[in-house]
């Protein structure tokens, strides 16, 4: 598709967010040419593509999909409402333009190098894994230390085999999937090691991943040798102190010729950063207001980008609003940002999206989604007005690796004069 | 037996190698690289500071001392010449303790006598000025402007490409298990062939004590030093401009925190001496011991952001290089660690002369010493950019997002003199996988392009050497 000089909107990625906030941008009013998603792979789908497990889906269609397929729903959307999109092109850069206008620079083979201006930009880049890197485990530096995301490609699309014998560090839940994928495919998972005392991953992904196949799961554990000069051979895995420093003479010899890293998804910010939009030490993307917009004016951001979800229901809900506000913005440009109120998380809680509500720009509701630092049993997630408990939730359970949220509703913050909501966990 | 008599074979294709095949390709003659691994830059070449040193270090008289300063004034020229980026970033060497003044002084007249230009002792506010990111424990600091960075792999790889255009003939995976002494000169026996040749040039790295030994009278024995670094993120690349090195102190020797020619930062290394030759793993120690080290030279050390550790081997015989015809026409050029990598344009230069002086070789007139490297497409303005995607579309499809290299880059390096077959060098000549997410979204897709391009099934494709496959056969049962 020949891209054209402007858009009111531009969706930078076509994976579930992107198609979801074009979805929701045209729900709202936008006209469907006003709007384009830029993809950098080769259809759209993003990550959902390799993702040929079930389970997705049981929020929004109260069905259990495969990741093909509950981004084939959305894509058909897409196409259905005529939203135009371009595939293998790249956003290298973003940039401020004149009265406020966003640059978009893209490169593609079909369009070559080409700036388009857009009133709005919703970043939907999705995140990337941690690396082995980024762990600093030491050893060898051989073939067959694969993301787990990676071996999820070679295997699913690709349709070859990352290895045969498999240790895997990290429970997230891509490590869990691919350790279930790889035993159906022939291969032995050995062991799957995480460093936590809990799992990263979700609970219904250990029971049908790990426990249905029997494979161990081993908490306070982390690799701590790789071997092998050219392909792996091997792999230590040494238990770890509650400082999760490894204890010596714990270590345990595991003969494989893979090792797959599930140690944790950073959200991918290179282009907002450099845009200049202001990041999150803790969720590592954009801090946001109750529209879902970023630290600059016009620049919204949604899905695995702005924080990592565990759930695609999760991320087409949140993208579908950020949508809805990005065409709001194209329409009537900037909105008040008075009566600003600051979201806290405390005790238990490690962060908020949003981080601030502007009672005057919110919809019928906002979904505050937080996660929270440890596993607690039997808290109450309780939130407070200026100090003043509204309301409080039982949980049976809360952990790392689940997502949740509390729902405010604007009729609650509306003239209120509210200063600060405080979200945190007590007894 | 070929029927080919050389006269000149160079066993290793690491810097050095390289190096010495450029030079002598500006003479007459039929030369030949070996190598025993798939590709040049595969050891010590490829695991090193990547820095062009100023040449303060090395002892007064010592070959090393000479190398390093001709070295480092020829970097640019070559640098333009092979098309690869490097920088005089200039360098700092951290004094942390008053009481090591005197050494600091002992350097800089070190320094001076080996002919380095412009060095200066800055106070402790003068340093900072320069570098604003200095730890409080900085009191002085040696000041050595020509200090430059280089990318090793592009500097190989260059060399060994013009090299190549200049006739010598590369052999990969040939390994030099045997060598006899016969009427013409050697022969050298390999895995699946046996070479003849007038004259030997041994720059075999870690392994230039088995190969002397198995020529010479005098028994060599090179102790691979190993050395671990961290690699950190671009975006912690401006902690500081210059290479900072610490004055050795009773703690032992220091570390540098350097910013890398492509934008990166990197600390290391230690020095451990090991006895296993392909010993290059990470330990735990070593690389607590790097962070640990670098908080000395700068306010804080980015751990967060580290991407990448590695360790490479220096080959360490004594304190000095040898670069000597150690026997009839058998000429070393061994024991070189740092600053090994500085010094191999004068030590190609160095060999050259004296291998072309004993066989009496004559000067072509026809030597090219230009090479064209890699676009880096995403260097371009947007014009540039424009018009190369314009003409050849490949430049438009970006394949490493991280590094945003494109598939054009990747075909290039397939397809060009000595062009990669693996994944590691394809890394090694685009920078595709180098990047913050080390190579997690661009290695399928690399693995394809090779797969395409060499006409090979995707379970051939090797990450670097023969056992190095990184896919184990077609999945059970498909999708």
């Amino acid at each position: 598709m020949k891209l054209l000089e402007n858009y009111d909107i531009a969706i930078i990625g076509g994976g579930p967010a992107g198609l979801a906030a074009a979805i929701g941008a045209n729900e709202a009013g936008a006209h469907k040419e006003s709007i384009i998603v830029i993809e950098r792979d080769d259809k759209l789908g993003g990550i959902l593509n390799q993702c040929i497990h079930n389970g997705f889906g049981l929020h929004t269609f109260k069905e259990e999909l495969t990741g093909p397929e509950y981004a084939g729903r959305f894509i058909d959307k897409l196409l259905d409402l005529e939203i135009p999109y371009v595939l293998n092109t790249m956003v290298v850069d973003i940039a401020e333009g004149e009265n406020g206008t966003k640059l978009i620079t893209t490169i593609s083979k079909e369009n070559g190098l080409k700036v388009i201006k857009a009133k709005a930009v919703v970043l939907s880049m999705g995140c990337r894994e941690r690396s082995r890197g980024a762990l600093n485990i030491p050893g060898f530096r051989p073939a067959g230390v694969f993301s787990a995301g990676t071996a999820q490609r070679l295997v699913n699309i690709e349709s070859y085999m990352p290895g045969k014998e498999v240790v895997i560090l990290g429970s997230g839940d891509i490590g869990l999937i691919m350790a279930r994928r790889l035993t159906l495919e022939g291969a032995k998972v050995k062991v799957v090691a995480e460093l936590q005392p809990y799992s990263g991953g979700l609970k219904r992904n250990i029971v049908q991943c790990l426990d249905d196949y029997g494979i161990p799961l081993k908490l306070s554990h982390t690799v701590t040798r790789i071997d092998g000069k050219e392909r792996v051979e091997g792999v230590e895995i040494s238990q770890v102190d509650e400082r999760l420093k490894p204890i010596k003479g714990t270590e345990e010899y595991y003969k494989c010729d893979t090792l797959l890293l599930s140690v944790g998804l950073i959200p991918e910010n290179e282009l907002s950063d450099s845009l200049g939009v202001k990041l999150s030490p803790i969720t590592s993307g954009p801090v946001v207001n109750e529209s879902l917009e970023t630290s600059i004016e016009g620049v919204f951001a949604c899905g695995n980008v702005l924080h990592v979800h565990d759930l695609v229901d999760f991320v087409s809900e949140e993208a579908k609003e950020a949508g809805k506000n990005a065409a709001k913005f194209a329409k009537i440009g900037k909105t008040s940002e008075e009566n600003t109120i600051t979201l806290t998380p405390e005790n238990g809680v490690r962060y908020t999206v949003p981080s601030t509500i502007c009672p005057e720009n919110m919809n019928d509701t906002v979904t505050v989604r937080f996660r929270v630092a440890n596993v607690f049993k039997n808290k109450y997630v309780a939130v407070y007005f200026d100090g003043e408990r509204v309301k409080r939730t039982k949980k049976m359970i809360l952990a790392p690796g689940e997502m949740e949220s509390v729902v405010l509703k604007k009729e609650d913050l509306l003239n209120k004069g509210i200063k600060n909501i405080k979200i945190c966990l007590e007894d | 037996m070929t029927g080919m008599l050389y006269d000149a074979i160079i066993i290793g294709g690491g810097v050095i190698g390289s190096a010495i095949a450029r030079e002598l390709a500006r003479f007459e003659g039929n030369f030949c690289l070996i190598e025993k691994n798939e590709d040049v830059c595969t050891g010590t070449s490829k695991a090193n500071s990547a820095i062009v040193h100023a040449g303060f270090d090395a002892k007064n008289g010592t070959l090393m001392a000479e190398m390093n300063v001709k070295g480092n004034e020829m970097m640019g020229e070559v640098a333009k010449e092979l098309d690869i980026p490097f920088k005089r970033n200039g360098a700092f060497v951290l004094c942390f303790d008053k009481k090591d003044l005197g050494s600091l002084q002992e350097l800089y007249e070190r320094g001076i006598n080996n002919g380095v230009k412009d060095l200066q002792i800055l106070t402790r506010e003068e340093a900072l000025k320069l570098e604003p990111n200095l730890s409080d424990l900085v009191v002085a600091a040696l000041y050595a402007p020509t200090s430059g960075i280089i990318c090793p792999f592009a500097l190989t790889i260059g060399l060994a490409e013009n090299a190549a255009d200049n006739g010598v003939e590369f052999k990969f995976n040939t390994p030099a298990n045997k060598i006899e002494k016969t009427d013409f000169g050697y022969r050298i026996y390999s895995d699946n062939e046996v070479l003849e040749t007038k004259a030997i040039v041994n720059a075999a790295g870690v392994y230039a004590d088995e190969i002397h030994n198995m020529v010479c009278e005098d028994k060599l024995k090179i102790v691979p030093r190993k050395g671990e670094y961290i690699l950190c993120d671009k975006k912690v690349g401006n902690i500081c401009e210059r290479t900072l090195f610490q004055l050795p102190t009773k703690l032992g020797k220091g570390i540098l925190v350097s910013p890398t020619v492509h934008g990166n930062l990197i600390l290391g290394p230690t020095a451990t001496d090991i006895e296993d030759k392909e010993g290059i793993d990470t330990t735990k120690e070593g690389l607590d011991s790097v962070i640990e080290k670098a908080s000395l030279s700068v306010k804080s050390v980015p751990v967060r952001s580290a991407i990448t550790s590695f360790s490479g081997l220096r080959a360490h015989i004594n304190h000095d290089f040898i670069l000597a015809e150690s026997a009839d026409n058998f000429f070393d050029a061994t024991g070189i660690e740092s600053p090994g990598l500085s010094s191999a344009p004068a030590i190609g230069i160095h060999i050259a002369d004296m291998v072309s002086k004993k066989l009496a070789l004559n000067k072509k007139d026809n030597f090219n010493p230009i090479r064209k490297g890699i676009i880096h497409a995403s260097e371009l303005s947007n014009e540039e950019r424009a018009a190369l995607i314009e003409k050849e579309p490949a430049y438009g499809q970006i394949i490493c997002r991280c590094e945003m290299i494109s598939e054009g880059e990747i075909l290039s390096a397939i397809h060009r003199t000595l062009g990669a077959t693996t994944l590691d060098g394809i890394k090694r000549r685009t920078r595709a996988g180098m990047g913050r997410c080390q190579a997690g979204f661009c290695s399928p897709k690399v693995m394809e392009i090779l797969s395409r391009e060499l006409n090979l099934p995707l379970d051939e494709i090797k990450k670097n050497g023969s056992e190095s496959k990184l896919a184990v056969g077609k999945s059970n049962k498909g999708i």
